[in-house]
């Protein structure tokens, strides 16, 4: 099977969030990168254990800046054959999508992967455009999946549960907790990973259709309001005639 | 015209349908113009929508069982026979596998999770929270066609009409290449993605057993009940309940932390309640910097006040 996983390039969840430009772009000064978790714990570890199982090859794609072979060389480290590099500042989904569908209609993959959200823009919309433009069943949030054949039965969150659904060969899918367990790349990775191929490519024109006019923090909180233990009548109160809750 | 797709797992209207029919007809307003519905599959009293300010209520029959493909081409021939600019839809499990899929069929620009109104003033530009909430991003869409996924909790629901018959229309209908086999959801309880009230445990609670107390406070509220990560990944309690970065994202009225040390990625998936009280022995516990109130204390001891404190407040009211 030839699969195909999409991964992209976020800050760190911990870092603090600040803007420049007059508030259009976000402030890389200081900023920690990482792989977008989804993509490297759970879709791409996913993809390598159905290799493992039943033969293939799993390519790993990004949409980015030569800053990002970092991370695509992490990709490859954990265990990836070969990456796509497609060489573009970026843009919005949207354009991001449709760099990946053009590669990936090349590639004529079996599976085509991705996070659930990028942990930054959380946007959640790739997956399901790029197999769109694929013309792919999508299954997005998929927390489980096993394949016979070239059907695959996968379970999928869904409001207060799960729902499990069976897809056959090419479909595309977005990862969620529970899909995989994370890998940490070893030494023998690491050193393979450099003499993996790394595939730059030249985007493709696309215009945008979504572009941000501002990026603004959100209010500052209140300070916290403590209310001694011994007096929830207190705080019974409070939620009823002051916040309204309940 | 506004477009206005609202899911409907087995066969019922839920909050979110009603919460984006509200955000459809605002939009509408502003725009001039009015709003469709529109229902796919075998769905009950769907014409109660005309409350929300649906002028019209469209069904497409078969195609019960979702599938983001079939559904996302009915979505697209629907706004296009009505000539829908502007088509909305929930941001739940369906609308996070439509939304793109319709915004490429209709070539349209596209935002998910939208928390405001479009302001058309210069342009179109809706808000969004981005980087976990720790801030918000103005998107303006430039394209003709807009598609939009709206935030849950965040647009009221608000009755403005009386119903309205539901029609018939006529698409093209795929087959599914999505096969259900099961759906499997906890029954007689809000999902937590819809919950107003939410009352979440963590670490603190040490042994599984203990979850009583949990248990009882969101019985007395009409709450549902929620987790750390942690407390999911040892089994004490239902993956589904798991919220944060890694597990689902809510936005309650009220939210009650209760032995959870408030991690930043705990945070991320709560930090847009509306009021959250954290319950926690330690007065460093970070959870306190984004409470709204707080009670340092033996949750042991506190909780089980606390449930005779509100059963005493709803006896009263
Ligand atoms: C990439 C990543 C993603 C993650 N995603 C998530 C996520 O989605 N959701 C999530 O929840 N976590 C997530 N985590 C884990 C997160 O960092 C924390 O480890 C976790 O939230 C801690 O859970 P907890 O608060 O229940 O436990 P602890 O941190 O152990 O806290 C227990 C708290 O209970 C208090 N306590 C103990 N006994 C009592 C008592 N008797 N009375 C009152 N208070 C008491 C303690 O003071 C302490 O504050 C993630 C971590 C990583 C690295
Ligand atoms: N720049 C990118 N390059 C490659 N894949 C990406 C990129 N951005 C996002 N993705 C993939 O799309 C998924 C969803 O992203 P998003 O729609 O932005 O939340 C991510 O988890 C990745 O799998």
């Amino acid at each position: 099977m030839k699969l195909l996983v999409c991964v992209s390039k976020t800050p760190d969840t911990t870092t603090k969030i600040s803007f420049t430009d007059n508030d259009t772009a976000l402030n890389t000064q200081g900023v920690q990168y990482i792989m977008n978790p989804y993509d490297e714990w759970y879709a791409l570890v996913r993809a390598l254990e159905l290799k493992e199982a039943a033969g293939g090859t799993v390519t790993i794609i990004n949409v980015g800046p030569a800053d990002n072979d970092t991370v695509i060389r992490k990709g490859l480290a954990i265990g990836a054959d070969d990456a796509i590099r497609i060489d573009t500042a970026g843009g919005s989904a949207y354009f991001v999508a449709r760099q990946i569908a053009e590669q990936a209609k090349v590639g004529a993959y079996d599976m085509v992967f991705f996070g659930k959200e990028t942990i930054d823009y959380n946007g959640s919309q790739i997956g399901a455009m790029v197999a769109e433009m694929l013309e792919m069943p999508f299954i997005s949030y998929a927390t489980k999946m096993d394949m016979n054949g070239n059907t695959a039965t996968i379970a999928r969150d869904i409001e207060g549960g799960q729902e499990i659904v069976e897809v056959d060969t090419p479909f595309a899918l977005s990862a969620a907790k529970g899909l995989a367990e994370q890998r940490i790349p070893n030494m023998r990775g690491i050193m393979m990973a450099k003499r993996k191929p790394l595939n730059v490519v030249a985007p493709i024109e696309v215009s945008d259709k979504v572009s941000v006019a501002s990026y603004t923090l959100p209010p500052a909180k209140q300070d916290c309001r403590y209310i001694d233990a011994e007096n929830m009548d207190e705080l019974v109160n409070l939620l009823h005639s002051e916040a309204k809750v309940i | 015209m506004v477009l206005v797709y609202t899911s409907s797992p087995e066969g019922q209207l839920k909050k979110s349908a009603f919460e984006a029919v509200t955000f459809g007809h605002k939009t509408a307003q502003q725009l001039g113009t009015e709003v469709v519905a529109l229902t796919i599959g075998n769905v009950n009293n769907a014409g109660v929508l005309g409350q929300y300010g649906a002028a019209k209520v469209l069904n497409v029959a078969g195609a019960d069982s979702f599938d983001s493909g079939s559904h996302a081409a009915i979505i697209a021939q629907v706004a296009n026979q009505i000539g829908a600019n502007v088509v909305v839809m929930p941001d739940d499990s369906t609308g996070k596998s439509l939304l793109g899929r319709v915004a490429v069929r209709l070539d349209a620009g596209s935002v998910s999770s939208v928390k405001s109104v479009p302001d058309t003033g210069a342009g179109f530009v809706v808000q969004k929270n981005v980087f976990s909430g720790k801030a918000i991003a103005a998107y303006n869409i430039s394209s003709d066609k807009k598609v939009l996924s709206i935030a849950g909790n965040t647009f009221p629901p608000e009755v403005v009409g009386a119903d309205v018959a539901v029609e018939a229309a006529s698409v093209d209908v795929p087959a599914n290449r999505v096969r259900v086999k099961e759906v499997n959801t906890v029954k007689g309880t809000v999902p937590l993605p819809e919950a107003e009230l939410v009352v979440s445990a963590g670490r603190g609670m040490k042994d599984p057993g203990n979850w009583g107390i949990i248990d009882e406070l969101a019985e007395i509220l009409g709450a549902t009940t929620a987790c750390s990560r942690p407390v999911a990944d040892v089994g004490w309690r239902p993956h589904h309940e798991h919220v944060g970065q890694t597990g689902v994202a809510i936005r309650p009225n009220l939210y009650i932390a209760i032995g959870i040390s408030g991690a930043i990625q705990h945070l991320a998936g709560v930090n847009q309640s509306k009021t959250i009280v954290v319950i926690n022995k330690d007065p460093e516990a970070p959870f306190f910097k984004a409470a709204d109130y707080g009670i340092v204390g033996d949750l042991f001891d506190v909780v089980p006040r606390l449930n005779e404190a509100i059963k005493k407040f709803k006896a009263a009211n």
